[in-house]
């Protein structure tokens, strides 16, 4: 593992600008730990100061310090993300192992309902669910729902890999010396599959946070919960681009823009390491 | 010919699957919440002001049978789909009495008309670019092209909307920000509503393509950049066959196969990304009647959008699964 690592930061620029990137991010949402005001609170400070030394990022027009607003906001945020790769993944898992293994029927009906989920828009539903739920739709419960929405691309790759993996010969060995098929499919296939688990990850969580940011900008999801949605979202409240307020809107969008480039490229790096032939025509070996 | 039939019957299988799907969501989540929808939604649009009794009655009339409230379970679910293949969603709450699909017919072509446009652009672009890029390993220009496809690509279509909006709305306003056409002009097809209506399209046209340009530069570079590496192509190239012919008949035209199946996939994303572009642009389409509904707590109208957006991507991917063959002709033999 730390080898891997090793390898990683020397020869792939990608992942040293991502995990720079994602290491920033990161330090910000630890940094919210230290918060000098509670999240919550208006008027703890002076309204619309513009940057300066004894408000970094300027404050807001509710009068809150934007610094530690943007530190909340981004723990939030990423909290969120991970929430739902962390569910999503576990549903891919299961449906692309056995769908890859199974085959059959079994594949065909998973399948034809893993189709429909990449194809349907899901933003449409997500809008429909807010305006079912209203107020009783609360962060958990939408990283649920992006949850059980979102399973369906990656599902599709680990299947890929399933089905290869079912027709080498530790499968066959595996199968003869008695094991079950949830035995073969969480001892034998998961090791092959984890690092692209490990990929998939980040691009599911630019994904949720994307729609999380759209769906609360727009002020569809749970708006007291500070996000970096939710800060640009009572932004556009004040009018802050109008007022001029614009540190307001500026350093919530640097930051998660950050951190959807960052994760980004580390999924891209992950993959190009997962994939032999690029990686040796980095490391300066290969035809071309 | 028979292998295109079985292909056909089974796109057309996995599109009445995808509608089947789509609507049995919106009949659960509309059907498994605690909270009376009908009461709900009428004390929403009437605390805006006040509306006719016998208005009330019609939307608590409609809307019961939208929800399916009374009856049993059985009837319920039937009245709601019966109601859904006739597309009649009901008057709508927040422009009384105008029927939904009404609203939603003068909607649709705006929407259609921006999706099409800026997707077939944004596709064919970011092939061209991705196969150059792929082909040329070597040019410095593409090399350059590539970082910045990876810095936008992962970016969500609000904020880039959004940065547009600054830049050209408020920095350097040349561009219209706002609405689909001038106020003033008189729809028809004049010069003048036309040109208007292209210069009103442009900002969220731009936000679209530049999001999307992103994954078929990526996308197409590394297939090309795995094609050009096989012993047909550098057969060809020792054959002394023109370069520019490699590129398009041999290398391009055997990569755009999973390009074409990717942009079906990516149909309900590009999507999304249109709905929510258009409300940051208060473009006249679908999006922004969408997002307009949920705050005036117009049910029959989200529904109805839900509805025919499932439908609408969902013919679109249909659309495309079908002219596939004309891409990847193996696919008539399978």
């Amino acid at each position: 593992m730390l080898a891997i690592l090793r390898d990683l930061l020397k020869y792939n620029l990608e992942f040293r600008i991502g995990i720079i990137l994602v290491g920033i991010v990161v330090g910000l949402a630890i940094l919210s730990g230290f918060s000098p005001y509670p999240p919550g609170d208006v008027y703890v400070v002076p309204p619309d100061v513009p940057p300066s030394s004894a408000y970094w990022f300027g404050t807001t027009s509710r009068g809150q310090d934007v610094f530690w607003q943007v530190c909340v906001a981004i723990r939030n945020t990423l909290l969120f993300g991970i929430t739902v790769a962390a569910i999503s993944r576990v549903l891919s898992l299961v449906i692309g192992l056995l769908s890859g293994y199974k085959g059959g029927w079994i594949d065909r009906a998973l399948m034809g309902v893993n189709d429909t989920f990449i194809v349907i828009p899901l933003f449409p539903i997500l809008v429909l669910f807010y305006f079912v739920m209203r107020d009783s739709m609360t962060w958990l419960m939408l990283a649920m729902i992006m949850a059980t929405l979102g399973w369906a691309y990656d599902a599709r790759l680990i299947r890929a890999v399933a089905m290869s993996l079912k027709t080498r010969e530790f499968s066959q060995t595996a199968v003869f010396s008695g094991m079950t098929t949830r035995e073969i499919l969480t001892r034998e296939h998961l090791p092959y599959v984890m690092p692209i688990v490990f990929s998939t990850t980040m691009n599911n969580m630019n994904w949720s946070i994307g729609l999380e940011v759209t769906l609360s900008v727009l002020g569809f999801t749970d708006i007291n919960t500070p996000t970096i949605g939710g800060m640009i979202y009572w932004a556009n409240q004040h009018t802050a681009i109008v007022a001029g307020v614009w540190w307001w809107i500026a350093f919530p969008i640097a930051v998660v823009i950050m951190a959807f480039v960052g994760l980004f490229l580390l999924a891209v790096s992950m993959n190009e390491y997962i994939d032999p032939r690029s990686r040796l025509s980095r490391m300066g070996g290969g035809a071309r | 010919m028979s292998g295109y039939l079985a292909y056909l019957a089974k796109r057309l299988g996995q599109f009445v699957l995808v509608v089947f799907i789509g609507v049995n969501i919106a009949y659960v989540v509309t059907h498994a919440t605690p909270i009376d929808p009908v009461e709900q939604s009428i004390s929403a649009v009437t605390s805006f002001g006040n509306t006719a009794p016998e208005a009330i009655e019609q939307m608590r009339q409609s809307l019961k049978e939208l929800y399916g409230v009374g009856g049993s379970w059985r009837e319920q679910y039937f009245t709601f789909w019966s109601r859904i293949l006739r597309a009649d969603f009901g008057p709508s709450m927040s422009a009384f009495p105008t029927p939904v699909s009404a609203l939603i017919g003068r909607a649709l072509p705006w929407t259609v008309g921006l999706l099409v446009v800026s997707t077939l652009v944004t596709w064919a672009l970011g092939n061209l670019l991705g196969g150059l890029a792929g082909y040329y390993q070597r040019s410095r220009s593409f090399k350059l092209m590539g970082v910045v496809a990876m810095g936008l690509h992962p970016i969500p279509y609000y904020i880039v909307a959004l940065m547009l909006l600054i830049v050209f709305g408020f920095l350097w306003p040349v561009l219209p920000i706002t609405g689909g056409s001038a106020m003033n002009l008189p729809q028809g097809w004049t010069l003048a509503f036309i040109g208007s209506v292209l210069k009103h399209s442009i900002l969220p046209a731009l936000s679209l393509i530049l999001i999307g340009v992103g994954s078929w530069f990526l996308g197409m570079r590394s297939l090309v950049s795995n094609i050009v590496t096989e012993d047909y192509v550098q057969f060809a190239e020792l054959g002394g066959v023109n370069r520019r012919r490699i590129l398009g008949s041999y290398v391009m035209r055997n990569a755009l196969g999973p390009q074409v199946t990717g942009l079906a996939m990516s149909l309900g994303g590009i999507f999304n990304g249109a709905i929510i572009t258009e409300k940051v642009f208060g473009y006249p389409g679908v999006g922004t009647l969408l997002v307009d509904a949920v705050y005036a707590g117009d049910y029959g109208l989200v529904l109805g959008v839900t509805t025919i957006s499932i439908l609408g991507v969902s013919a679109g991917v249909l659309a495309i699964d079908l002219l596939y063959p004309l891409f990847d002709p193996r696919v008539q033999v399978a």
